[in-house]
């Protein structure tokens, strides 16, 4: 019985997390009528709620199979697929927050967060939920507030805010906190976790920062120069919340940036 | 030694303030009932009919402005804008005071051609229902053929930056059409539209569709992809991603070519009037000048200046209030 309270109790308010599986996926570019090729057999699967991170050198093609992930692109070759099915085009189960929080100039705040809702035709009946997703990020109050009248940590706040009132039950950062000063974030980090823990989703986040991947996810998959490989796949076994001076994040930093050949620099 | 200069300086202000007059506007007052006692006592070498009337009217004006300057700390509002207009206000009066010296007290400017303010005023006060009449059907003409062609430019411009059929399909038609004047199909739309009217509304609607057109298409063809991206990955379908992604990110540049239309409109709105529509503004000078009416032609030139203006401020008040968030000046 408790059980099934708590069960419906989670559909009603969290979305759990999503399986998803890349299966030896390959993708190219086309430059000047050229084949770039940017992935190269790339093949993980991750279990529902677990926060992953994509590391890799600046430009190797993290990102863009973060858009095949979101549905923004097919792959060349290979499959995607979320909970089995294969993925064939965006939905809003899969939310991506990008490095620019990408806010729509002429909404407000209530609006920008509000958007996916209203896309749905939810948001008649949903109204409430944006107002407790911009809780959640902290910005209430900023309702009526225009994108160009916040900092950039408070824009990614809302582009933040905007995935999670959709209730993803997959999180897809890439780089969100790429462009926000070192203090914002760090303290973003922090709510980053608190957020995943809190609702519950998977989340896939692409960075090329070793320190950040270590605080937030569960495990870290390393990929190689263009075109991308993984080349590594390292789980980080620490309680959350984690601490940056941890030993053991410490050694793993230390294994990690090897990994990418700046072991020289540690 | 530089402090006691600026305070000698600052003296006679603050004698103002402390009296609450606005300096300026007094003076334009007092400038205008200058004015009007030139216009008054210097006596005309010809007879003009409403000198008197001119004079009292220039009087009126400046009366006004003296109470303005007197009463205006008080009242605030909206009449607190006089003071930064003070100088144009004092440039104005100069104006009309050499403009009727020139012509009717010296007589340096010939006439017919060049009129009196008193000329004006006559045709005006003799002329003003035909005028009103002419006004009303210009604005009419305009309006009606500037809101079909805004709308049909921007619904083209929105299916150009769309779709690629349309885009395939219109845009050698736009780059074939899109420079011609809209002037050089009066002759075929004279004689292809039933009546002279409905011509000229194509004419108006084809001059100001084609700015809107390219610039609503140049506008939703330069949309961050990035916005797209998000829209659909938080579940937009195409329709959403048009009306609600598409169109208000365009906007801006929309209203560049809504003000481009409107202004190529007036411009054939004059031709069509002059050509073929019996009557308007531009039927009003062509006629005007028919009958060596030159005060009548040039009061209908001020209705228009006062028309055409009035309109692009009416597009940029509706501008002010879409693209609000352009700026950083909004208050919530």
């Amino acid at each position: 019985m408790v059980v099934l309270a708590r069960r419906i109790d989670r559909e009603a308010d969290l979305a759990p997390g999503m399986e998803l599986a890349v299966r030896t996926v390959s993708h190219h570019f086309e430059l000047h009528g050229e084949d770039l090729p940017v992935l190269e057999e790339v093949d993980f699967r991750v279990t529902p709620g677990e926060f992953v991170a994509l590391l890799g050198p600046s430009g190797c093609g993290k990102s863009t199979l973060l858009r095949l992930v979101a549905g923004l692109e097919p792959p060349r070759a290979g499959e995607l697929l979320a909970d089995g099915a294969p993925i064939a085009g965006p939905d809003p189960s899969r939310v991506v927050v990008f490095q620019d929080p990408t806010l729509y100039p002429w909404l407000t705040v209530w609006d920008n967060v509000a958007l996916g809702l209203e896309a749905r035709g939810l948001l008649k009946t949903h109204r409430g939920r944006v107002d407790e997703a911009l809780r959640l990020v902290g910005l209430s109050g900023f309702d009526k507030a225009l994108p160009q009248q916040l900092s950039g940590g408070m824009a990614q706040r809302v582009a933040l805010a905007r995935a999670l009132v959709n209730d993803p039950r997959l999180l897809i950062l890439d780089e969100p906190l790429g462009k926000l000063d070192s203090m914002t974030r760090l303290a973003m980090q922090s709510e980053l976790v608190r957020l995943w823990h809190t609702a519950g989703y998977t989340a896939l986040l692409v960075t090329h920062d070793v320190e950040e991947a270590l605080f937030l996810a569960t495990r870290v998959i390393v990929f190689s120069e263009r075109p991308a490989r993984i080349k590594a796949d390292v789980t980080v076994d620490r309680p959350y919340p984690r601490h940056r001076g941890d030993p053991r994040l410490v050694e793993l930093r230390r294994h990690l940036l090897e990994l990418l050949g700046l072991a020289a620099t540690w | 030694m530089s402090v006691a200069s600026t305070r000698s300086e600052v003296r006679p202000a603050v004698l103002f303030e402390a009296l609450s007059l606005w300096p300026g506007v007094l003076a334009a007052g007092v400038a205008w009932e200058a004015t009007a006692a030139l216009t008054l006592l210097w006596p005309d070498l010809e007879e003009w009919v409403h000198t008197g009337t001119l004079a009292v009217l220039q009087a009126v004006l400046g009366a006004a402005f003296i109470v303005a300057a007197v009463a205006g700390p008080y009242l605030g509002g909206a009449v607190a804008r006089l003071r930064p207009a003070a100088p144009w206000l004092i440039a104005l009066a100069g104006l009309a005071a050499l403009w009727q010296a020139l012509t009717a007290k010296l007589m340096w400017l010939p006439l017919p051609f060049f009129a009196p303010p008193q000329a004006l005023l006559e045709a005006y006060i003799d002329d003003w229902a035909r005028l009103i009449d002419c006004t009303v059907n210009s604005v009419g003409l305009l309006v009606t053929g500037y809101l079909v062609g805004a709308f049909t430019g921007f619904l083209v411009g929105v299916a150009l930056g769309w779709s690629r059929t349309a885009a395939y399909w219109g845009h050698p038609v736009l780059r074939l059409i899109g420079p011609m004047p809209a002037t050089a199909w009066l002759p075929v739309a004279f004689f292809a539209f039933p009546s002279s009217w409905s011509a000229s509304v194509f004419l108006i609607a084809l001059a100001s569709g084609t700015p809107v057109a390219v610039l609503t298409w140049s506008g939703v063809s330069a949309v961050n992809s990035a916005y797209y991206d998000i829209a659909r990955t938080l579940g937009a379908n195409q329709r959403f991603l048009v009306r609600k992604v598409a169109i208000p990110a365009a906007m801006p540049h929309v209203f560049v070519g809504l003000f481009m239309g409107l202004c190529s409109s007036f411009a054939v709105l004059v031709v069509a009037e002059m050509l073929g529509v019996k009557s308007g503004l531009g039927w009003y000078l062509q006629w005007a000048q028919g009958w060596a009416a030159y005060a009548n032609m040039y009061a209908a030139l001020v209705v228009m200046a006062l028309v055409c203006s009035g309109l692009v401020l009416l597009l940029f008040l509706a501008r002010d209030r879409l693209l609000a968030w352009q700026k950083g000046l909004v208050r919530w």
